[in-house]
């Protein structure tokens, strides 16, 4: 490539490239930027004012928190995702692809199943105090982390670091290990190697994994609302309370802008910052196992059962725990609508209706996703890229009230549409799969096109027959990705959901708002009943999009 | 290059151009929408039945809990999502009225509502059903711990009851609002405060809403606190849905004069309904017996009707003798920002 800038077909070529994003601006355009624009307009025409952002630093204070606890939640994140990472990407073990599976689902879970988990693990009651209790010396509960800030922490990290591991795993698989091995005769020792050698050059991988979770913290508003309890607030949970509660629509207007500008920021800078760095291109084949590689594998992947897995067993475990022992009760129930309820959701078809959504959601996503990320890193335009990644800061409570005001009169009328549903979710898709893509092109040897084109063939050949087999790890765990956002996305859908339409966490709810033992033990059920599907679609999405890899994805 | 950038734009515009089709809500004809929160619910033979007699459809349509469904309402009020929405109640009626969501209706059925339900000098909405807001105990836990249940909410700044109450936050949740307007009653303006700054010292927990204080800290969930803010219901539908079935009720209500919130829930009928008529009837419905002696089974909460018989468990284990806090929708409607401010500062910050 030319390193003395670009030249003028260079720049055109590039222009047309931007085109590729096309798809991508145009779904922004008519479903971001035109309900944004409507719920804004309508908002600030009411009266009230901004004025309650001034009286106090309070607001100021919340602003400052969600900074914090976003920056804290990725690195604590990325700290435990680079581990895992180096074990999905390094190594081959029996029940990889399960691990991988089960990892994932945290990321679906609605927060206050999650919060139900973690009291049920951790609570003054749970079964981890009950175990520690027993010890001599111990009479108080020990662990007492819940309503705390680092309730909020341990609940982030939960949620994303199987989803970071990922972003880096598929970025760390395309190292030229050759590099390395030099390092290792030069008489470079393993710590040497991987923090001169490795972690540089997993730089974009790192970056693009810790500013996913960062916005994805940033925005974050049920963990906060519920494990943080009201103490804490993000600008998301702000916004929140502000528009749907205390009904001071300027405020949340003004609220949402401030976090829609920060997240922009952030994403402009973050994109900045990665680089084209070509690596080599055929999979990189596992290592052996050393004495030492095999006991650091078995602590990560402790320490991940501990962290992820035991919140979840917790819940599965009291689902199947009834008043008077173990029993089957509560999901044989689930199918029986003992009150002859007319909204009542029978779960094999909340189950499908999830499928379906989820389905939908990768489909619209997947192209329009990964055509966008080809368009930005071809034109290099880190703009670009940055607003495709738009959506992840926006607030959903907003986004929702907008899709309300601006989608109810045709050609747009959509309100009651299921079509909304999965545009809402393509909209958060969107990002995760153009930001995976995109990792994994930028470390594309651009000489491969460059000779594909000089061979004669034209640029669909040229993508089919050399860049797309090359894609296909990235494109197969954003395929996961997507799938995920849309089994777990709640925010922009609480306004526009149909009931025709129930989704398993609607499910959920509907058993967790009465009260009552047996309503408490089938909403337990059915969060069971999710991370089941979830685990075996994830485990079905890495054997298909994993498959011709040879089975080390 | 020119080749690909085609066929991808013809592709999104022909997506573009398909939503629409795929649009299926607001089709008009013989359809009656109904927008509410999502605890609503009834016998679906019920529904069936209005829609025999009517030979109409009803659509039902959640939006989230009451204030989520209001902001609703209130911003799609010059093209309305359906014809009649349930579920607002006293503490947030004002905003629905001032903002002029409702059409009139008075319903011939309401001469069999208490006057003490219904909305006085206004028939923009009707009484539909009603519950109180109060504390729940934990009999079991109370007794491990050789705790009394208070006697009054004064009881619950004493220090042995420290750490053990649960209550909702007033900014978020409605039962939150519900109570705290309670105590603004009962202690008066000028000692409410004070009362909530006592609880704190005493360790009061506050979460977000319901169901993180019934399903993460009430104790009956396996959480820390024994006394838990929730409904006067509650006991009852811990009775009725027990596991494995019992006679008693684990649970009992904490009942004091003027320190329970009567929570009223209304419907109206959406201006700009496409079928006042069928709206008017649909009201009407929900005011008939056989709805009225569904709902507490359906939605914990007590009918509005006179006629209508309650579930034996409400009369056992959620009978309510005491007087509720009186405060008027107007106060509330003036203050209640207010109150929700002072509280914050005093409890939270």
């Amino acid at each position: 490539m030319d390193e003395g800038g670009p030249s003028l077909s260079r720049r055109i070529s590039a222009r047309r490239a931007l085109l590729l994003a096309a798809p991508a601006f145009l779904l922004l355009a008519v479903f971001l930027v035109y309900p944004l624009e409507g719920i804004l307009r309508e908002s600030f025409s009411r009266e009230g004012g901004i004025d309650p952002l001034f009286e106090d630093s309070y607001y100021l204070e919340r602003g400052w928190f969600t900074l914090w606890q976003a920056a804290v939640s990725s690195l604590l994140t990325l700290l435990l995702a680079v581990p895992l990472a180096w074990l999905l990407a390094c190594h081959a073990f029996p029940g990889k692809r399960t691990i991988e599976a089960v990892l994932m689902v945290p990321f679906v879970l609605p927060t206050i199943v999650v919060a139900v988990a973690f009291s049920a693990l951790i609570g003054p009651s749970g079964s981890a105090n009950e175990l520690l209790m027993r010890l001599p010396g111990v009479d108080e509960p020990p662990i007492r982390i819940l309503n705390t800030v680092w309730a909020i922490l341990l609940a982030h990290v939960f949620y994303n670091v199987a989803v970071a591991a990922r972003i880096i795993a598929t970025g760390w698989r395309g190292l030229d290990t050759r590099v390395e091995e030099s390092a290792a005769m030069l008489g470079a020792g393993p710590v040497a190697r991987f923090v001169l050698v490795t972690l540089p050059a997993l730089r974009n991988s790192l970056l693009a994994a810790g500013s996913l979770v960062f916005l994805f913290c940033f925005t974050s508003f049920g963990v906060v609302l519920i494990l943080g309890g009201p103490r804490f607030g993000t600008l998301e949970t702000e916004i929140y309370r502000e528009s749907l509660f205390l009904f001071r629509l300027p405020v949340a207007a003004a609220l949402a802008i401030v976090q829609m500008v920060v997240t922009f920021a952030a994403i402009a800078v973050n994109s900045r910052l990665q680089r084209t760095t070509a690596q080599r291109t055929e999979a990189r084949q596992p290592s052996g196992w050393s004495a030492a590689s095999a006991l650091s594998g078995a602590v990560v992947i402790a320490a991940l059962l501990l962290l992820t897995v035991a919140p979840m067993a917790a819940l599965v475990e009291r689902s199947f725990h009834g008043g008077d022992g173990y029993t089957l009760r509560y999901y044989t129930m689930l199918d029986d609508n003992v009150r002859g309820q007319v909204l009542f959701v029978a779960p094999i078809e909340a189950v499908r209706n999830s499928v379906v959504f989820a389905l939908a959601t990768a489909v619209v996503a997947l192209p329009v996703g990964t055509l966008a990320a080809i368009g930005a890193v071809r034109a290099r335009s880190s703009v670009a890229e940055a607003i495709i990644q738009v959506p992840l800061g926006v607030s959903s409570v907003t986004l929702g009230l907008g899709f309300l005001v601006t989608m109810d009169a045709p050609p747009l009328n959509l309100r009651g549409s299921p079509a909304l549903v999965v545009i809402a979710h393509s909209l958060i898709a969107v990002p995760f799969v153009a930001r995976t893509v995109a990792a994994r092109l930028r470390n594309l040897d651009p000489r491969l096109r460059d000779a594909a084109a000089m061979l004669g063939a034209g640029p669909f050949r040229t993508f089919f027959a050399v860049e797309a087999p090359l894609l296909k790890g990235a494109i197969g765990v954003a395929a996961v990705l997507s799938f995920a956002t849309s089994m777990g996305e709640f925010g922009a859908t609480l306004l526009i959901s149909r009931p025709e339409y129930p989704t398993i966490p609607v499910a959920i709810f509907r058993y967790l708002g009465q009260p009552g033992a047996l309503n408490y033990g089938q909403a337990l059920a059915m969060s069971t009943v999710l991370m089941a599907v979830t685990a075996t679609t994830f485990f079905l999405a890495d054997r298909i999009a994993g498959g011709r890899t040879g089975g080390f994805s | 290059m020119r080749r690909l950038c085609l066929p991808v734009l013809i592709l999104a515009l022909a997506a573009f151009a398909a939503l629409p089709a795929l649009a299926c809500g607001d089709d008009g004809g013989d359809s009656l929408t109904l927008i509410t929160h999502d605890s609503f619910n009834l016998s679906e033979d019920l529904i069936k039945q209005f829609e025999a007699e009517n030979g109409v459809t009803v659509r039902l349509l959640p939006k989230g809990d009451a204030g989520s469904m209001l902001t609703s309402l209130i911003l799609t009020k010059r093209n309305p999502e359906g014809d009649v929405a349930f579920g607002v109640d006293n503490t947030l009626l004002s905003r629905a009225l001032d903002e002029g969501v409702f059409t009139g209706y008075t319903s011939p059925l309401l001469i069999k509502v208490p006057a003490d339900l219904r909305t006085e000098g206004s028939n923009l909405v009707t009484p539909i059903d009603y519950g109180y807001v109060n504390f729940n105990y934990d009999i079991a836990a109370l007794q491990k711990l050789n705790v009394e249940p208070p006697k009054t909410l004064e009881d619950l700044a004493d220090p042995k009851y420290k750490g053990l109450v649960v209550v909702e936050n007033p900014a978020s949740s409605s039962p939150g609002l519900a109570f705290l307007i309670a105590t603004v009653d009962y202690f008066g303006e000028d000692g409410y405060v004070d009362w909530w700054k006592a609880m704190r010292a005493n360790d009061l927990k506050v979460v977000d809403g319901w169901e993180t204080a019934y399903y993460t800290n009430f104790s009956l969930s396996g959480g820390g606190q024994p006394i838990v803010l929730s409904y006067a219901t509650s006991p009852a539908f811990e009775q009725l849905f027990a596991d494995p079935p019992r006679k008693d009720a684990p649970t009992a209500n904490i009942l004091v004069d003027k320190g329970v919130f009567r929570q009223i829930e209304y419907a109206g009928i959406l201006k700009g309904t496409k079928d006042e008529a069928l709206a008017q009837k649909f009201i009407d419905f929900l005011l008939s017996v056989p709805v009225q002696e569904d709902i507490p089974g359906q939605m914990a909460v007590y009918p509005v009707n006179q006629d209508a018989n309650v579930p034996e468990a409400f009369v056992t284990f959620s009978k309510v003798e005491v007087a509720p806090a009186a405060v008027s929708a107007e106060v509330i409607a003036e203050k209640r920002d207010q109150w929700i401010d002072e509280w914050t500062k005093a409890v939270l910050r």
